[in-house]
């Protein structure tokens, strides 16, 4: 089976570095504080697959790298190397390269065409002072749509699938409730019909409630239309209920990777094992 | 001595002779403009040309009139006039008005070439938020004076974001303007100052001339140059260059309808109408916005009927 999306060695680095910054950094140092130069090493040579329709999540706790992994992947940042294919993407462009060295011009209609994100905040995700229409027609309107009654049929549509009320379409997200907000992100990301979705943190500073009526969505999403995801999160309960496969990351790297069952019953490194029984 | 003195300044300046410029002419260039100055504006204009749409930044004189009233147009035209150039200069359609009169009279007395109010006769015509409505020849340049030339400014207000997404031609934000519009009121409610796409790759501000006036930017056949001295941009449509105005396929673009309404003075049920009220007696008629189209068509001189621009309203 070929992977949907891969990444090989994909490494980020914050400040001025040096030449020792990969050296001296990491999990076996214990840091990704470059001890000579002060700068960060955010993710190190982080690589992986992503096949069709598969869940992969990524754990870790706070600062170990997940979220840049996600940021790079969806084009908001420039790595300073690594390499990042998708197969969606490859038959379009010459070569099927690498998409890092592509133009931004070019990066932007991947991104539009086969990614969608949601992120831990909507105001990252939302316009707030655009209508919940708006939000999604704007995807739409940056792959072409030119037709103001098509799209709005197609975001009633998504909007319907995602359980906001059609009566609030019109309105700005920031008369949305959290919950609320948060399906309307999913929606937007859903809207051109992605072939890969990343979702950082998406039920984090949500209640508990609502945390659970947000990831029912997300698998019986998952479950119709067999989009592949990328789940970013530090909760071990997420992992669990969305995940099939999951990567375990501290200081940037990649310390464990394998089925998210296996991992959460049967940690073999002693972080995770440390993480997995520190769950409340 | 001084007499003669005089009489080589003259023979080397041959525009300044007999003008009203003639004794200060001596402390300026032909023009008004510095050679340097000229040079670095026509080869902007070179460039803006090379790239229609594009907005080139160009280093705004300081001109003997404040910024924002026509520096820029006046600019570009002090560059480009020769000799045997005929200007006009309108504003909002008139020849008469204050600031159309008081530039035309400037550049007459920087230079000593022909004025005009005929569109016809002009080969250089210096226009704020107006095109005119007899059709322009490949002989002629049409120089917009420009107050915001940024279209993206609306919806973005960091200039580096909007360069970045001139460069990467990521105009979502304006379509998702005109969406919400749609969605708010029904329909566009932009007036002047209409969003255009140039040759399929760059947004275009128009300046504000009325949407009437969209149509005549389409394919050409000749030159528009746009020049905010403010904002230190120039841009150019050249002849025969696609423009169209940003539009939903079931929203299409519309011109500012006048059906039934007719110019007082002239008749022409064609032409971008103004509307006048009558103190006295809180009356109201329309007349032409372009006033030398109107005394042509009042002498029947002018064409029968002006072309309307785009076909159907």
């Amino acid at each position: 089976m070929t992977p949907l999306l891969s990444v090989r060695g994909l490494t980020q680095r914050y400040g001025t570095g040096c030449s020792a910054c990969l050296e001296l950094t990491g999990s076996r140092r214990e840091t990704n504080r470059c001890p000579r130069c002060g700068a960060i090493v955010a993710c190190r040579q982080v690589s992986f697959d992503l096949f069709p329709g598969e869940v992969l999540g990524i754990v870790g706790e706070s600062g170990s790298g997940k979220s840049t992994v996600v940021r790079l992947l969806h084009f908001d940042e420039e790595p300073w190397a690594g390499e990042y294919r998708l197969a969606a993407a490859s038959a379009a462009d010459a070569g099927g390269g690498n998409l890092f060295a592509l133009s931004p011009f070019a990066r932007r209609r991947i991104r539009n065409e086969h990614m969608g994100i949601v992120y831990q905040h909507p105001r990252l995700g939302l316009r707030m002072k655009v209508s919940a229409g708006g939000n999604i027609a704007e995807r739409l309107l940056m792959a072409g749509w030119r037709h103001v009654g098509r799209i709005r049929e197609r975001a009633s549509a998504l909007l319907q699938q995602t359980e906001v009320p059609l009566s609030r379409m019109d309105e700005p997200p920031r008369n949305f409730s959290g919950g609320m907000q948060q399906r309307v992100q999913i929606a937007k990301a859903l809207s051109t019909r992605p072939a890969v979705l990343l979702l950082d943190e998406v039920t984090t500073g949500l209640d508990v409630s609502v945390q659970a009526k947000v990831l029912d969505l997300i698998r019986s999403l998952q479950r119709e239309l067999g989009i592949a995801m990328l789940v970013v999160s530090h909760d071990l309960g997420v992992i669990r209920l969305l995940t099939t496969r999951t990567i375990v990351m501290r200081y940037g790297e990649i310390i464990e990777e394998g089925l998210s069952d296996q991992i959460l019953e049967d940690p073999q490194q002693p972080y995770t094992q440390l993480l997995v029984n520190s769950v409340l | 001595m001084k007499a003669l003195r005089a009489q080589v300044r003259d023979a080397l300046r041959p525009g300044l002779r007999g003008s009203a410029f003639e004794g200060a002419g001596a402390r300026y260039s032909w023009a008004f403009l510095d050679e340097s100055a000229k040079r670095e504006i026509r080869r902007r204009m070179l460039k803006a040309i090379a790239i229609p749409g594009c907005q080139v930044p160009f280093g705004s004189r300081e001109m003997p009139i404040a910024r924002g009233w026509g520096t820029g147009g006046l600019q570009l035209t002090l560059a480009l006039i020769g000799p045997g150039d005929v200007l006009k200069v309108i504003d909002q359609g008139s020849d008469d008005s204050v600031n159309a009169v008081n530039i035309k009279k400037f550049v007459q007395r920087v230079t000593g070439v022909a004025v005009t109010t005929d569109t016809r006769r002009a080969t250089l015509i210096q226009t704020r938020h107006r095109i005119p409505e007899e059709r322009l020849d490949s002989g002629q340049v049409l120089i917009f004076q420009v107050p915001i030339p940024e279209p993206l400014r609306l919806v973005e207000p960091s200039e580096r974001e909007t360069r970045r997404m001139h460069a990467e031609a990521d105009y979502s934000r304006m379509w998702l303007y005109l969406y919400e519009d749609i969605v708010r009121y029904g329909e566009i409610t932009v007036g002047a100052r209409y969003p255009v796409m140039v040759n399929g790759r760059y947004l275009m501000d128009p300046s504000p001339i009325p949407r009437w006036d969209l149509p005549r930017l389409d394919r050409a056949e000749n030159l528009f140059l746009f020049c905010a001295g403010r904002e230190k941009r120039i841009y150019a449509v050249p002849p025969h260059t696609a423009v169209e105005p940003l539009s939903f396929e079931d929203f299409a673009f519309r011109v500012e309808d006048f059906a039934g309404r007719r110019c007082r003075r002239c008749g022409s049920s064609a032409s971008y109408l103004d509307e006048v009220l009558d103190d006295a007696t809180g009356g109201r008629s329309w007349v032409c916005s372009d006033t030398s189209f109107c005394e042509k068509r009042r002498r029947g001189a002018g064409p029968a009927e002006g072309e309307r621009p785009g076909g159907a309203a």
